[in-house]
C-alpha cells in the first residue's frame, strides 16, 4: 500500500459518495415529469431540496482532489473531453437554477418550463457522467505529452453511450427508491410501482454493458481473470441489486436504499479494479497511458493531502449525517419549501 | 482569435460574473450573524423578520454563486491543461481543501438555515448561520491562497520528472502563507463585507424613502452603516498594505497601477490620468512625492518603473492603470458616503435626509464595481504571467482545445449568464418589493398550507 494507491482508492470513495448522493438527485429529476400535478412535483423537488447542493459538493471536492492528487489525469480528461464537460456544466447550471426559480412564480408555463429544464439537466448530467466513465473504461487515444488526440465525436462512441444509458438506469432506480423513502400516501404507492421497472431497466443495461465489456474492452477484465478472488465484487454487486426488490416488497425502504447504495459502491470498485493502475488508458500505445504513478503529484503533496483528508472528511461525514438526520422525515411542504 | 485569447476571455467572463455573488454571500453572511444574534439576544420579533427576509436574499445570491462557481474548477482543466499539469502539485491542494473545509460546511448548514426553522431550536439555527458565514469566509481563504500563490509563488521548487518542468510543493505552509495571502485575503473579505453591507443599506434606504417597514429598515440600516463605515476605513488601510506588498513582490504590477515608466524620485501619487503605453507617456494629476512616502515612508526614495523590465514582461498598462484608479476612487467615495451616513445618524437627522437615502439606494453598485475592478487590476496586472515570474499565460493553455470549441463554450456561457442575470435581478427586485413579512411566519409541520391565492406559500 503506498500513497498513490491510497489516493486512487480515496478518489474512488469520493466519486462513489458523489454517485450515491447526487445519483438520487438526478433520479428524482428524471422522474419529475412523470408526476402530473404541481403539488406532487413540489413534493419531489423538496424531497431533495435541503440536500441537493451539498451533494453536488462531492463532485467539486472530487474534482479538486483529482486536480491535487493526479494533475495529469485532471488536465488530460478535462481538456480532452472539452465539450462533454461544457455540456455537463450547462446541465448542472440549469439544474441549480431550475430548482431555485421554478416555485418563485405561480404561472403554470413558468413552472412547466423549469420542470422541463430540471428533467433535461438531470438526464443530460447522468448520461454525460456515465459516458465519461465509459470513455475512461474504454480508453482514449493519447500522445506522448498525455494529450487527448481523438475528436469530440469519438467520445460519443457506442460503448461510452451504453455506459451512459446504464448510469441513467442506475440513477433512475436509486432515485425511485429514495422517493419511496421520502413520500407517503397515493404518490408513495405509485412510486413504489416504478422501482421494479427501474430495476428491470437497469439489469438489462448492466448485462448488456457486461457482455460488451467482455467482448470489446478486454483490458477491463484482465485483473479479474488473473485474480479470480476479485470475482466476489461483481457477484456481490448482483446480489445487492437482487436484494432491492426483496426489501421493497417487505417495505424496508431504508434497507432497499442501502442496498442500492452498496451496488453503486461495488460498481465503482469494478471500475477501479478494471482500470488499476491506469487512470486513463491509451488505446493507441500502452506506454502513453496515464497511471497512478506517472500522472500523480509528488509523494510529499499526496501526504499533505492525506492529512487534509483525515482532518476534513470525518468532520464532513459527522455533520452531513446530522443534517440528513434532521431531514429524515417524509417530505412535507411548508412555508420554506421550494 | 486563437484559443489562448478566447480562453482568457472566457475565464475573465465566467469569473467576473461569478464574482458578483460570493462577495454578497460573504457580506450578507456576516450581517445575518449580527441580525440573528440580535434576535437571540433581545428576543425582538423585528430582528427575526429581518433575519428571515435577508436570508431569502442570501439564498438567491448563494444559489447563483454555486451555479456559476463550479465552472471555474472545470476551466482549469478544460482550458488551462498545461497550467494544471505544471502547477497541480501545488495548486490542487488549496482547491481540494476549499471543497472539504468550506463548501461542505456552507451547503450543509445552509439546509438548516433555509429549511430548518421549525426543525431545530433557535440556538442551533443561529449556530448554522454562524457556520454558513464561516464556511463562506473559509472559501474565500482557500481560493485566495490558490490565487495569491499565482501572484507571489512560494514554498515550491521546479523539477523535471520525466523530463518535463513541473512546480512541486516543498512546504504546504509556505504555499498557504505566501507573501501576498494575508494582505489580499483581508482586502477581499473587507470588499465582501462592504458589498453585503451596501446591499442592506440600499434596500433599507429604499424602504425608508417609500415609508415601508420603517422600524425594520431603520434598524437594518444602522447595522449596515456600522459594518460599512468600519469596513470602508479598514479597506483604505488594507489597500495601503497591499500597495506596499505589491511594490515589494510584484514591482512591474505596481508600476502599471501607478503608470510609472522611468524611476522617479520622488514619485507622486497619480489621482487620475491616461497612459500612452507606446510612447511611455502618462498624462495625470499628481500629488508630488506622495507615492514614495506611502510606499517607503520617505518622499525621496524612487519607485521602480516599468522601464526596469523588458516590455515583454509588461502588463497592458492603461487598462490596469484605469481599473486600479477607479477602484481606489470608489473606495474613497464609499468612505465619504458612510461618513456622511454616520454623521447624520449621530445628529439624529439621517432619516430626514432624503437625498442621502437616495445616494445609499444607488451606492450598492459601488462595492460591487470596486470588487470587480480590483480583481481585474490584480489579474491583468499579473500578465503576461499566469504564475508570476515562473510561467507565462501563453504556456498554460490547453494545447489540444481548438478555438472553435472555446468560442462555442464562450458564446454558450454568455447566453446563459445573460439569462441568469436577467432572472436574478427580476427575482431580487420581486423579493425586495414583497419585503419582509409583516406577521412572523410560523407553520407547525402539520398545519395546512396557507392559501394566498397562488400555488406558492
Amino acid at each position: 500500500m503506498n500513497l498513490h494507491i491510497i489516493w486512487f482508492t480515496l478518489l474512488g470513495v469520493l466519486f462513489a459518495g458523489y454517485a450515491i448522493l447526487d445519483g438520487f438527485d438526478f433520479g428524482v429529476g428524471m422522474l419529475l415529469l412523470l408526476v402530473r400535478d404541481d403539488q406532487e412535483r413540489r413534493l419531489l423537488l423538496n424531497s431533495i431540496g435541503p440536500v441537493w447542493d451539498g451533494n453536488e459538493v462531492w463532485l467539486v471536492t472530487g474534482g479538486g482532489a483529482m486536480f491535487a492528487a493526479f494533475p495529469g489525469v485532471y488536465a488530460t480528461t478535462f481538456s480532452g473531453f472539452y465539450l462533454v464537460f461544457m455540456a455537463l456544466l450547462l446541465a448542472l447550471i440549469f439544474r441549480a437554477v431550475s430548482i431555485e426559480f421554478r416555485s418563485k412564480e405561480p404561472m403554470a408555463w413558468w413552472r412547466r418550463l423549469w420542470d422541463t429544464c430540471f428533467f433535461l439537466g438531470s438526464l443530460l448530467a447522468a448520461l454525460l457522467l456515465g459516458a465519461f466513465v465509459g470513455n475512461l473504461a474504454h480508453g482514449v487515444p493519447l500522445n506522448h505529452a498525455g494529450n487527448f488526440t481523438g475528436s469530440f465525436w469519438s467520445l460519443l462512441n457506442p460503448y461510452a453511450l451504453l455506459v451512459g444509458v446504464t448510469t441513467v438506469a442506475l440513477f433512475l432506480m436509486h432515485g425511485a427508491i429514495y422517493l419511496v423513502m421520502k413520500t407517503e400516501g397515493a404518490l408513495h404507492d405509485r412510486i413504489r410501482g416504478w422501482v421494479n421497472n427501474a430495476i428491470i431497466f437497469f439489469i438489462i443495461c448492466a448485462v448488456t454493458t457486461t457482455l460488451t465489456t467482455l467482448l470489446y474492452v478486454p483490458h477491463m477484465v484482465t485483473a479479474f481473470r488473473l485474480h479470480p478472488g476479485l470475482f466476489m465484487v461483481p457477484l456481490l454487486m448482483m446480489l445487492a441489486i437482487a436484494n432491492v426488490p426483496r426489501e421493497i416488497h417487505h417495505r424496508r425502504d431504508w434497507a432497499a436504499f442501502c442496498s442500492s447504495a452498496g451496488a453503486i459502491v461495488l460498481l465503482m470498485a469494478l471500475l477501479g479494479i478494471g482500470l488499476f493502475p491506469d487512470l486513463v488508458y491509451a488505446t493507441n500505445q500502452a506506454a502513453y497511458s496515464l497511471t497512478i504513478y506517472n500522472a500523480s503529484s509528488t509523494g510529499h503533496t499526496l501526504g499533505v493531502m492525506l492529512v487534509i483528508a483525515f482532518i476534513g472528511i470525518p468532520l464532513v461525514l459527522l455533520y452531513t449525517t446530522y443534517i440528513y438526520w434532521v431531514f429524515r422525515h417524509k417530505v412535507r411542504l411548508d412555508a420554506h419549501s421550494y | 482569435m486563437n484559443a489562448l485569447l478566447l480562453s482568457r476571455i472566457q475565464f475573465g467572463l465566467t469569473v467576473s460574473f461569478h464574482y458578483l455573488f460570493p462577495p454578497l454571500s460573504i457580506g450578507l453572511g456576516l450581517l445575518l450573524v449580527i441580525m440573528e444574534g440580535l434576535y437571540l439576544k433581545t428576543g425582538q420579533k423585528v430582528y427575526e423578520r429581518m433575519t428571515r427576509f435577508w436570508l431569502k436574499i442570501f439564498a438567491l445570491t448563494f444559489g447563483l454563486g454555486v451555479a456559476t462557481g463550479i465552472v471555474m474548477e472545470f476551466e482549469f482543466g478544460t482550458n488551462w491543461a498545461n497550467y494544471s499539469r505544471f502547477v497541480g502539485d501545488v495548486f490542487g491542494a488549496p482547491l481540494a481543501a476549499e471543497g472539504i473545509f468550506a463548501f461542505f460546511l456552507e451547503s450543509g448548514f445552509l439546509a438548516l438555515l433555509l429549511f430548518g426553522w421549525e426543525k431545530v431550536g433557535r440556538k442551533m439555527h443561529f449556530l448554522s448561520t454562524v457556520l454558513v458565514a464561516l464556511g463562506s469566509m473559509f472559501s474565500a481563504v482557500w481560493i485566495n491562497v490558490a490565487n495569491s500563490w499565482m501572484q507571489t509563488p512560494a514554498g515550491f521548487r521546479l523539477a523535471r520528472p520525466n523530463g518535463v518542468v513541473r512546480a512541486q510543493m516543498v512546504s504546504f505552509w509556505q504555499v498557504v502563507f505566501n507573501p501576498s495571502t494575508i494582505d489580499r485575503l483581508v482586502h477581499v473579505l473587507l470588499g465582501a463585507f462592504l458589498a453585503g453591507a451596501f446591499l442592506v443599506l440600499s434596500v433599507s434606504a429604499w424602504y425608508l424613502l417609500k415609508q415601508r417597514h420603517v422600524d425594520l429598515a431603520r434598524r437594518a440600516m444602522r447595522i449596515g452603516l456600522l459594518v460599512a463605515v468600519i469596513g470602508a476605513w479598514l479597506q483604505l488601510v488594507s489597500g495601503d498594505f497591499n500597495a506596499r506588498m505589491i511594490a515589494r513582490y510584484q514591482p512591474a504590477k505596481l508600476a502599471a497601477f501607478e503608470g510609472a515608466f522611468p524611476a522617479h524620485a520622488p514619485e507622486g501619487l497619480g489621482l487620475a490620468g491616461w497612459v500612452n503605453q507606446a510612447r511611455r507617456k502618462v498624462y495625470e494629476l499628481q500629488i508630488p512625492g506622495l507615492l514614495s512616502w506611502l510606499l517607503y515612508g520617505k518622499t525621496t526614495r524612487p519607485v521602480e518603473g516599468l522601464d526596469a523590465f523588458p516590455t515583454s514582461d509588461w502588463p497592458p498598462v492603461n487598462p490596469v492603470f484605469q481599473s486600479y484608479h477607479a477602484m481606489v476612487a470608489i473606495g474613497i467615495l464609499l468612505i465619504g458616503i458612510t461618513f456622511l451616513g454616520v454623521f447624520y445618524w449621530w445628529r439624529g437627522t439621517l432619516w430626514t435626509k432624503r437625498w442621502l437615502l437616495w445616494v445609499f439606494v444607488f451606492a450598492v453598485i459601488g462595492p460591487q464595481l470596486a470588487n470587480e475592478l480590483g480583481w481585474f487590476s490584480a489579474e491583468v496586472g499579473r500578465q503576461p504571467w499566469i504564475v508570476y515570474g515562473v510561467l507565462k499565460t501563453a504556456q498554460g493553455v490547453s494545447p489540444n482545445v481548438t478555438a472553435g470549441e472555446v468560442l462555442t463554450s464562450t458564446i454558450g456561457f454568455s447566453v446563459i449568464y445573460l439569462l441568469l442575470a436577467v432572472l436574478f435581478f427580476y427575482l431580487l427586485d420581486r423579493k425586495i418589493r414583497q419585503g419582509p413579512e409583516e406577521a412572523p411566519l410560523y407553520f407547525p409541520p402539520d398545519a395546512p398550507l396557507p392559501q394566498h391565492g397562488r400555488m406558492d406559500a
